[in-house]
């Protein structure tokens, strides 16, 4: 057959010289005649391509859309101030606006404002347009008769995109939420469309203060220095005459700050898309390996007609970075409309809630396209590299001869880096976190992984040398063929233990983390009906006043006041939560670890979350200075508690104390008990009723809260979801593409077997066989590495990303019927690969072996 | 008179917009009305008058630095009150705005260097005392020291520190500082002026620091209704006359362009003084200049009679359009002026003409 095909090639390198001849033979050619099988390998790095990008574009939108926004609201202000959200003392701003150094200062209230009828809240921004004009005029509409209507009481001026969001015209009336209750305030313009990108709204700095409940604080002043002003040196000096628990930073320090909390976040994806990418790299590994074992002897007839060994390489590789090329591009595309998709119908933290308020745009860097469309191309070339040079290499005479595969393959020295990169990976699952991100574990997962593949050859023929022979033909002569030929069974089973053990890996990790968090959920939500002023925003309130009334209610047993607040502990740092709760929240808090209850006299304590911990490097019966209240003083952290809610720490504090020191008697939560025998939705309607049906008034059951977190937790893991299904097809594409190589490459053995008296039904059983023992392999090969896998992403990647930790669910069941759809599914595609191969005629497959 | 031109339309506006505005809370502030019978007394009515709507302190001049060429300067401090009070306790409340505006007029460059400012009083960043004349804007001042005024200005081309001492007492304007500006009685200020101010100091521009010194003149006026309705805008001059004495003219213009008010007053270097009627002041422009800016066409050159006396008014040089939009909304010709006497020059003071841009918006 193969001289039958080459005849022509063999005038055209009369005709034309030898450098159409090994295109023609080695482009052209294949293609034509197996263009599912190029489709294939262009698929696999098209779907890992894709994914990359399409993750690498949702993050960088939202990082650019955040930084956009950030960065405008900063403006042109060379140093900014800011406090807690609670804010800090307005006479700051007269004391640092008459510092020398200060060429202008502007002040400013800045709070997340859940509106009526609302999902979501509006950032408003209450500043002085005066001071704004100095500092910032960017941020100023064009128009001076527009600033001039912010002096009106009640005026606010939207961002074009609040306005859409909001449905809002010139004129209308916004209604806020502050307390409990509505405030409302009027549209008197529009900011400038340029500006703005994010849904704003932008008051008088008075008009904030009253309205939003910040009489006497300012959240911010932005500053402008004087000309000759060293900026470092003015920042350290200011510093020293802030306030505790205020902080001077530059706008790009400030942006950050935010940014930094969606980090991690955004770090994890990439690499959740990176190992994608990579799995698609081994897929085409094992096509391009069998594929080219399959082109062998028209290798060998080529070497012997004179193509020499480096331009035959060259021409291999050349082939690869062509499909690879060509993958790349449509996975570009492919990737592009994916973020777009995603970004329009679920934002650009794809529900996660990093980015609130901010309205995406897609951001395209072109750089890291080229990045993705190289990676795509060095991929595909790397893929094809070994089984290429090992190609050329090989003595024309000897690869000409039949069942010649298995000794290529022999080539192939795996054992010794397989054993380096698995050891190098477990000793880096060790390894520390590289500038908060968890770069060593991502490395491990990488080592462990390759080092796994590398030594499946080896493990292959360990065990399959061990297997006695079954009674039955067609498995005997399954597992005879696989003890043959363990090499090419690793390569079969190289993508499906990659994508598999991804795939377990991740359900292992999501499955903790739910269980986890259903557990600390109930620890967390003692009571029967949680009460809240406001979902969301930061201008919920109860007031003493509404605290006494909620108290005496009729069929309330109990009832704690929880005050959220937050501390700045560090200028690049995003505020820790400062939690006031009842005096016993040791008891509701889910603890680790020990506990120290302070004797009197010792600083009064303080119970900070696991994040908090981690982040400030804090431990159980340390001192720490703690900025709440007008000064700064020593507390005694009492015990360290888990939480999954608060991403940049918590400190939960006893709220008698809280009051004391800050004079802040508001209250944000109650948690409620009801009395025996009182019914739920009575007691619900009578705390409403208590509170005159106010409209901010949220009351949920626990089960309500609990059933709306786990909501949140598996929209937030969506995306995950979303990468294993990609893992899933990745894999089943990998089996389809090894089984059907080796079957085309397996004609002459299937007529040999049908001239000796075999049946086509023998065949597929076979067939089946092969697919099965192949798919047991990288089932539990995926499964070991999975597992593996699994407890780096738990105890590592999370520890160092998020800082929290989690205990290990396994989901055996899940796990189990997964291992059972991948293991039929090899069978279904081997036995169906078999089909195409035995439609050959059987005398003309027979006389292929010359 | 002067400074009217930019009475703070940041203001202006609000209370025009509020009084169509009935959604809004707050009561209308009572701002106290301007009638006869009032008694100035120095130096308590030199401070802010606060239950009035608009006040400014105007001061304009000659400067002439060791070179001896000349040149002019303008140093205004404006405060402005909203029309509806409210009850808005934060202490940033817009209760007063105060406006700024100065600008150098050297013939060597030609046009104006300028500079402004606006801001609140609040927490004495900015500010208006009461009792003796004292105003501030961050580190842009004028105060009362005694029998001297010090005025300073770091405006971003150039800064300005002048002592102003007086010469001569204040001259009330009007009848006893009462100026009407309209045929309604209700439209009227309080306004007095102190001619013939000695200044003295230092003029920085560019790096390089020169002592400065000439003659000044000192407008303050306060009121809570000012424009007749049909007013467009006004032309005044306040000259002082070599001789020692001082003259004050102005005329409001109605759409047409014609007069429907004037006003204005001489005093002798003896110290008497002569009120002109309406009718006894007429302003006849000779020579008009364009703006290539803004396009306004402004009468530069004048002839201007008063109460039997008739002086012709030529700028230092054409280009003195002051554009103030960023803090008022106005641009408007504010320029240092000689006044000739067949050809002779007789004094030297400041024109201001208004609304030939676009109407004055109060």
């Amino acid at each position: 057959m193969a001289s039958a095909r080459l005849a022509p090639h063999a005038s055209a390198l009369t005709a034309s010289g030898t450098r159409f001849l090994p295109f023609r033979a080695l482009v052209s050619g294949p293609l034509r005649e197996h263009p599912g099988h190029a489709l294939l390998a262009l698929a696999a790095i098209a779907l890992g391509v894709a994914l990359g990008v399409a993750v690498h574009l949702i993050n960088s939108s939202a990082l650019n859309e955040f930084n956009l926004a950030a960065h405008h609201l900063a403006g042109e202000a060379d140093l900014v101030v800011r406090g807690p959200r609670a804010g800090f003392d307005e006479t700051l701003y007269p004391r640092i606006a008459r510092l020398p150094q200060v060429e202008a200062a502007n002040p400013a209230v800045e709070l997340e404002v859940p509106i009526l009828g609302k999902e979501g809240t509006l950032r408003i921004i209450g500043f002085d347009p005066l001071r704004t004009a100095q500092v910032q005029p960017s941020l100023l509409p064009e128009r001076t008769a527009e600033v001039a209507e912010l002096f009106a009481a009640d005026s606010i001026l939207l961002s074009p995109s609040a306005a859409r969001w909001l449905g809002l015209d010139m004129g209308a009336a916004l209604r806020m939420m502050v307390g409990t209750g509505v405030v409302e305030v009027k549209v008197v313009g529009m900011l400038p469309e340029g500006g703005y990108r994010q849904r704003v709204g932008v008051m008088d700095i008075a008009t904030a203060q009253w309205r939003l409940g910040r009489l006497g604080k300012l959240s911010r002043i932005d500053l402008r220095l004087k000309p000759g002003v060293v900026v470092t040196a003015f920042q350290r000096e200011l510093q020293n005459e802030l306030p505790p628990g205020v902080y001077v930073a530059t706008p790009e320090t400030d942006a950050e700050r935010g940014a930094s909390l969606s980090r991690a976040y955004r770090l994890n994806l990439d690499m959740l898309a990176l190992i994608a990418l990579f799995t698609g790299a081994f897929l085409v590994f094992s096509s391009q390996m069998l594929a080219l074992m399959r082109r062998r002897a028209q290798f060998a007839l080529l070497r012997a007609l004179g193509v020499t060994r480096r331009s035959l390489a060259n021409w291999l590789l050349a082939e690869a970075a062509v499909v690879g090329a060509i993958g790349a591009i449509l996975g570009l595309a492919l990737g592009y409309a994916v973020a777009r998709f995603a970004i329009a119908n679920f934002g650009t933290d794809l529900g996660a809630g990093y980015f609130r308020g901010i309205v995406p745009g897609i951001h395209v860097d072109p750089v890291a396209l080229i990045a993705y469309f190289a990676l795509g191309v060095l991929f595909a070339v790397l893929g094809a590299a070994a089984p290429a040079l090992e190609a050329a290499r090989r003595a024309p005479a000897k690869a000409l001869h039949a069942g010649d595969e298995e000794e290529g393959l022999r080539g192939v020295r795996t054992t010794w880096p397989g054993i380096a990169s698995c050891a190098i990976g477990a000793l880096l699952a060790f390894a520390p976190a590289v500038d908060g991100l968890p770069v060593a574990a991502y490395c491990a997962i990488a080592l462990i992984l390759s080092g796994v593949i590398l030594l499946l050859p080896q493990f292959v023929s360990g065990v399959l040398k061990r297997v006695s022979a079954p009674r039955s033909v067609p498995a005997a002569l399954a597992l005879a063929q696989l003890q043959a030929t363990p090499r090419q069974i690793a390569v079969s089973a190289a993508a499906i233990v990659a994508s598999f053990s991804l795939m377990v890996a991740m359900l292992i990790m999501v499955h903790s983390f739910r269980s986890s968090l259903e557990t600390w959920l109930e620890h967390m939500l003692p009571a029967d009906l949680y009460l809240r002023a406001l979902r969301g925003g930061e201008t919920g309130f109860l007031t003493p006043e509404e605290q006494n009334r909620l108290q005496s209610t009729p069929g309330v047993e109990r009832i704690e006041f929880l005050r959220s607040q937050n501390l700045l502990l560090a200028s690049d740092r995003p505020p820790v939560v400062l939690l006031a709760g009842p005096a016993d929240s040791a008891a509701m808090l889910l603890a680790i670890g020990p506990t120290v209850i302070p004797r009197a006299g010792e600083p009064p304590a303080v119970w900070v979350s696991e994040v908090a911990a981690d982040l400030y490097g804090w431990r159980t019966g340390q001192r720490v200075q703690l900025p709440i209240g007008a000064s700064s003083r020593e507390y005694t952290v009492a015990g360290i508690w888990r939480d999954y809610v608060r991403q940049s720490g918590a400190i939960a504090i006893d709220r008698q104390l809280y009051v004391n020191l800050t004079g802040d008697a508001l209250a944000n939560d109650a948690a409620i008990w009801i009395a025996p025998g009182a019914a739920l939705p009575d007691v619900e309607r009578a705390l409403r009723e208590r509170l005159g049906n106010a409209q901010g008034i949220e009351i949920a059951s626990t089960r309500e809260v609990r059933a709306n977190s786990l909501a949140l937790f598996d929209r937030t893991f969506a995306v995950t979801y979303a990468l294993e299904i990609a893992a899933v097809l990745i894999g089943l594409f990998g089996i389809s593409v090894s089984f059907g190589a080796q079957a085309l490459a397996r004609r002459r053995e299937f007529g040999m077997l049908r001239h000796i008296g075999m049946s086509r039904r023998g065949i597929g059983a076979m067939l089946g066989w092969e697919g099965a023992i192949v798919s047991i392999f990288g089932a539990a090969v995926g499964l070991a590495l999975g597992w593996i896998t699994g407890l780096i992403l738990i105890h590592v990647v999370n520890r160092q990303s998020f800082h929290w930790s989690m205990d290990l669910h396994v989901p055996w069941l899940p796990l189990a019927a997964l291992a059972a759809v991948l293991a039929a599914a090899s069978i279904v595609t081997a036995v169906w690969s078999g089909r195409a191969a035995m439609s050959d005629d059987v005398i003309r497959a027979v006389r292929e072996d010359w | 008179m002067a400074g009217l031109a930019a009475t703070p339309c940041v203001f202006s506006q609000v209370t025009l917009d509020q009084s169509r505005r009935t959604s809004h809370a707050g009561a209308v502030t009572p701002f106290a009305p301007v009638v006869p019978g009032y008694t100035m007394r120095f130096p308590h009515d030199e401070g802010s008058h606060p239950e009035f709507r608009l006040e400014w302190w105007y001061v304009t001049g000659w400067l002439a630095g060791a070179g001896g060429a000349a040149i002019g300067f303008q140093i205004t401090f404006f405060r402005a009150r909203p029309a509806r009070r409210t009850a808005n306790p934060s202490t940033f409340a817009p209760h007063h705005m105060l406006i700024a505006h100065a600008a150098i007029a050297d013939p060597a460059r030609g046009r104006l260097q300028r500079d402004q400012r606006a801001a609140r009083a609040a927490f004495e960043l900015a500010g208006a005392a009461q009792g003796r004349t004292e105003v501030w804007i961050d580190d842009w001042s004028f105060r009362q020291q005694g029998e001297r005024y010090v005025a300073t200005v770091a405006a971003r081309s150039f800064r300005l520190d002048l002592v102003l001492t007086s010469t001569q007492p204040p001259m009330l304007q009007g009848a006893a500082g009462l100026s009407r500006k309209g045929p309604r009685p209700e439209s009227a200020s309080y306004y007095y002026s102190i001619p013939h101010l000695d200044a003295s100091g230092t003029l920085t521009r560019n790096g390089s620091t020169e002592t400065v010194g000439g003659v000044a003149w000192l407008d303050h006026e306060w009121s809570s209704s000012y424009m007749d309705e049909r007013a467009v805008g006004w032309d005044w001059i306040g000259i002082n006359l070599d001789d020692g004495g001082a003259l004050m003219a102005f005329r409001m213009r109605d759409p047409t362009g014609r007069s429907f008010w004037a006003g204005g007053a001489y005093r002798s270097a003896a110290g008497s003084v002569q009120v002109f009627a309406p009718d006894a002041v007429r302003f006849t422009p000779l020579r008009h200049w364009r703006s290539s800016r803004t396009g306004a066409n402004y009468p530069v050159s004048w002839r201007v009679s008063a109460g039997g006396r008739e002086i012709d008014i030529e700028p230092l040089f054409d280009d003195q359009e002051n554009d103030t939009r960023a803090t008022t909304g106005a641009v408007y010709w504010e320029g240092a002026v000689r006044a000739l006497r067949a050809g002779a020059s007789v004094g030297r003071g400041y024109l201001e003409l208004t609304g030939y841009w676009r109407r004055l918006q109060l």
